[in-house]
């Protein structure tokens, strides 16, 4: 210890006698709690050591008297998860049909709740978290079903997706008509403005409606039918309602027909096992619209 | 001409050639950009060197002038300059990425203004530009001062200074550009670090000589600490940055490392960049500013010998816990948990140290707004290193990590501690080093204090209740076991607390300009009239360099 060589007697406590650029350095103890304190902690880490895996070894590691590893607690955990889910009837969902799960009070609490969690992790991201879509993103709570809104038709859909690359996967056609050339631009705003007379919204009354339902059956009725009410079959939207998915202004419509469309939705086979994959087809049916 | 202009002239020489030609080769435009840089910067080095000879004394700086050190301020000057440049240029990006939380559309767009670029470019100007240079200022001071001799080396100062200067330049510029190695903290890519290792070891050689030249027969606490800073960083930053460039005329590199010791190493550093730059570092201006401005001896001399010892053998060991419930082996994770508990009371050694110190001085926290500003940072460094190994508790971090309670954590640390350390050491320094009484206005001190307060309550408090929210929606189940909600149902509820915290900020911002406003003032040489001056402390003028 440094040689004590005067103190302060201002504040009593003697100083070691250094001093760096007018600093000098008072020698007091050091506080009592906050050493036993440090040692306090020291005692604990030593403690936590005997019970936890702790310090490495040259080919193993000290174990631990209480034999914790993360690793087997989670896969604990898991398998707990798993016999209460079991015990709820999670084995049964995915061997039930259907319309079964949706009429049995004991399964449909259970595909409900499973239906929600999946649904917020893996479809509120483009779908939004109330499932009511945006554009490009159908709303998921009406009964307008690009294609179908029976609870097989919205399980297919989730099982496939579209132009997801599965092999089953749906995929209508709707043709670039401005830009392949299958249109020119007048004809465009002629049947754009026929289209929107179906829902009473004609934009140009100079454009003649005459030659826009002419034009809508050589072009587009085949798969939105003679009275545009679309068809499930095809993905072909009813045109003669109020749902618009890429916009209803007379400018989204032309831009639809100009550019054409190409929604994706990812297959969800092999990412969601069959009793998810079931239960989101039930939530997503209950969320109203279901048909 | 002396052998160490003419020596860096060639070498400078030889570089920007180097360089040139790497620049023409690069194989990617931030590459080729960068290494334009670099070439310029060692052109104008050569000319700054050929100037200053031109313009020199042919004889060599005295040591000494009329028996007293003739310190050298110089390069000091303009370290305080560039750290409250960078300060400012820091906050404010905090706040745009803030407020980019709170509304995504904020970043415009524009992939040089997304958060992935502009958040390391907030996290590397605020520690490294404005903590940096705060550090290198301080502490060529600092070894001056408590060593009674003249900074070691002629040119090599000026070399740190500016060489660590043009480092954050080409750190800061390649992150908008998108070059980054994605190791948090140790953004810069390969040549940047290559170029910040020569830099830092010239800064270790120049504190090294200068200590060994003191007048002094013992080391000040400070000096204990600013090396510790200096050693453990070097060591740090190369291993943590081994990496093989793809090319070397590209700014493309991966990490020698890969999977768990990758992170490993990365914590490692991260946390002991936390435990040896903002800690270690700081607490040596503590060391010096408080008792200084205090006028007061420091508290125990004896607590300062143990507590950093303690501190720098257990900081070492508490990476791993940053890496709880991971791959990381379970034994890793014990060694981090339990070394970051053990670290609690080493770490609260320098603040019992410092508050202490003001034993027999506590009114001047009244009249004295600067020092009040040092202190209320010591308050906040009990807080944080109280917080940070209770969040190390496996039990606690299995809600905390990976919120933004972690945040709060960090930012009760880094605007209260470290930023509050800092103002004060500018505060202090500014006058001392151009000469000047006291700062230009107390009383804009008194605004900064309270605004950037103010500023710091509202950010921590709204970190603290989004992130344990967060936490404890992230772990709430419904009755059959399933997740109660989705992660962006978590994101919706922390939307209004973004706010709050972009608005505390913004306040911090805003007392960082006022600090600049009246360290200008100070530097051009204006005086307010002081409502309660503190009596500036006795032998703190110092003949101009």
């Amino acid at each position: 210890m440094t040689d004590l060589k005067s103190s302060n007697p201002a504040a009593g406590p003697e100083t070691t006698g250094h001093e760096w650029d007018g600093i000098a350095e008072f020698n007091n103890p050091l506080p009592r709690w906050w050493l036993y304190s440090l040692y306090a902690t020291i005692v604990w880490a030593f403690g936590y050591w005997i019970l936890y895996p702790a310090w490495p070894l040259v080919s193993d590691h000290t174990r631990g008297l209480l034999g914790y590893s993360t690793r087997a607690s989670v896969l604990a955990d898991v398998a707990a998860t798993r016999t209460a889910r079991a015990a709820l009837g999670q084995s049964t969902l995915a061997a039930a049909d259907l319309t079964r799960i949706a009429a049995d009070p004991a399964l449909l609490p259970l595909a409900l709740a499973t239906g929600k969690a999946a649904f917020g992790d893996n479809c509120a991201g483009c779908h939004g978290t109330a499932a009511t879509g945006r554009t490009g993103y159908p709303n998921l709570q009406d009964d307008d079903w690009l294609w179908g809104g029976s609870l097989e038709a919205i399980a297919e859909t989730i099982r496939v997706g579209i132009r997801s690359g599965h092999a089953d996967a749906r995929a209508g056609e709707m043709p670039a008509f401005g830009r392949d050339g299958l249109l020119k631009r007048d004809e465009i705003e002629t049947v754009a403005n026929y289209v929107l007379s179906l829902s009473g919204r004609a934009f140009a009354p100079a454009l003649s409606l005459e030659n826009g339902a002419a034009l809508f059956s050589r072009n587009c009725a085949a798969c939105h039918g003679e009275q545009g009410r679309g068809n499930p079959e095809m993905g072909a939207p009813n045109l003669t309602d109020a749902v618009w998915l890429y916009g209803a202004s007379p400018g989204d419509v032309i831009a639809t027909i100009q550019g054409g469309r190409k929604g994706v939705m990812p297959t969800w086979e092999g990412r969601l096992d069959a009793a998810t994959i079931k239960s989101l087809a039930v939530y997503v049916h209950g969320l109203g619209g279901g048909r | 001409m002396t052998e160490g202009e003419a020596g860096l002239c060639a070498a400078f020489g030889l570089g920007a050639l180097l360089c040139l030609v790497a620049s023409a080769k690069a194989v990617d435009p931030a590459y080729g950009f960068h290494a334009g840089l670099f070439s310029l910067a060692a052109v104008a080095g050569i000319v700054a060197i050929l100037r200053r000879y031109a313009a020199r004394d042919p004889e060599p700086v005295p040591q000494e002038i009329g028996g007293k050190p003739n310190y050298n301020l110089g390069p000091i000057k303009v370290a305080a300059v560039a750290s409250m440049g960078w300060g400012i240029a820091g906050f404010l990006v905090g706040c745009i990425i803030a407020f980019q939380l709170w509304a995504p559309a904020l970043n415009l767009g524009l992939e040089y203004t997304t958060f992935g670029r502009l958040r390391p470019l907030h996290t590397s100007a605020v520690i490294f530009a404005f903590g940096g240079n705060v550090l290198i200022a301080t502490s060529l001071y600092v070894v001056q001062r408590t060593c009674r001799a003249r900074l070691a080396g002629d040119l090599a100062p000026w070399f740190v200074v500016l060489g660590y200067n043009l480092f954050i330049v080409v750190a800061g510029t390649g992150y908008l550009m998108g070059v980054t190695q994605s190791k948090e903290y140790a953004e810069p890519e390969w040549y940047a670090d290559l170029w910040l290792t020569i830099v830092w070891v010239v800064y270790l050689a120049v504190f090294l000589a200068t200590l060994a030249k003191r007048r002094e027969p013992h080391i000040f606490v400070a000096n204990w600490f600013y090396l510790a800073f200096i050693v453990t960083i070097a060591m740090l930053h190369v291993v943590n940055n081994l990496a093989l460039p793809v090319s070397v005329f590209g700014s493309k590199s991966y990490p020698i490392f890969s999977g768990v010791q990758d992170a490993l190493v990365q914590w490692w550093y991260g946390h002991n960049a936390v435990g040896f730059f903002l800690t270690a570092g700081f607490l040596a201006i503590m060391y010096y500013f408080i008792p200084k401005r205090a006028e007061r001896p420091v508290y125990s001399y004896r607590l300062s010998i143990i507590h950093f010892w303690a501190l720098i053998f257990m900081y070492i060991w508490a990476g791993p816990h940053h890496l709880h419930y991971t791959a990381l082996p379970d034994w890793a994770q014990t060694l981090g948990m339990t070394f970051s508990i053990m670290l609690w009371m080493p770490s609260w050694g320098g603040m019992i140290n410092g508050l202490m110190t003001l034993s027999g001085a506590w009114d001047k926290l009244r009249t004295d707004p600067i020092l009040r500003l040092m202190v209320v940072s010591l308050a906040f460094y009990g807080m944080a290193t109280f917080e940070g190994p209770m969040m190390s508790i496996k039990a606690v971090n299995a809600l905390s990590h990976y919120t933004d309670w972690t945040i709060g954590h960090v930012h009760s640390g880094a605007l209260g501690w470290v930023a509050y350390v800092s103002f004060g050491a500018l505060y202090c320094l500014v006058p001392w080093l151009w000469n000047r009484r006291e700062v230009y206005s107390l009383r804009l001190v008194e605004w900064h204090f309270w605004v950037s307060t103010l500023g710091i309550v509202l950010y921590i408090t709204a970190m603290w209740v989004a992130g344990i929210m967060q936490g404890l929606m992230w772990r709430a189940y419904n009755d059959f076991g399933f997740l109660e909600y989705s992660f962006v149902e978590t994101v919706e509820a922390m939307r209004p607390y973004y706010l709050v915290r972009a608005l505390g900020g913004v306040l911090f911002l805003i007392g960082a300009l006022i600090m600049a406003y009246n360290l200008a003032m100070t530097i051009l040489g204006r005086e307010a009239n002081a409502p309660n001056p503190a009596p500036a402390a006795p032998g703190a003028l110092v003949p101009a360099a």
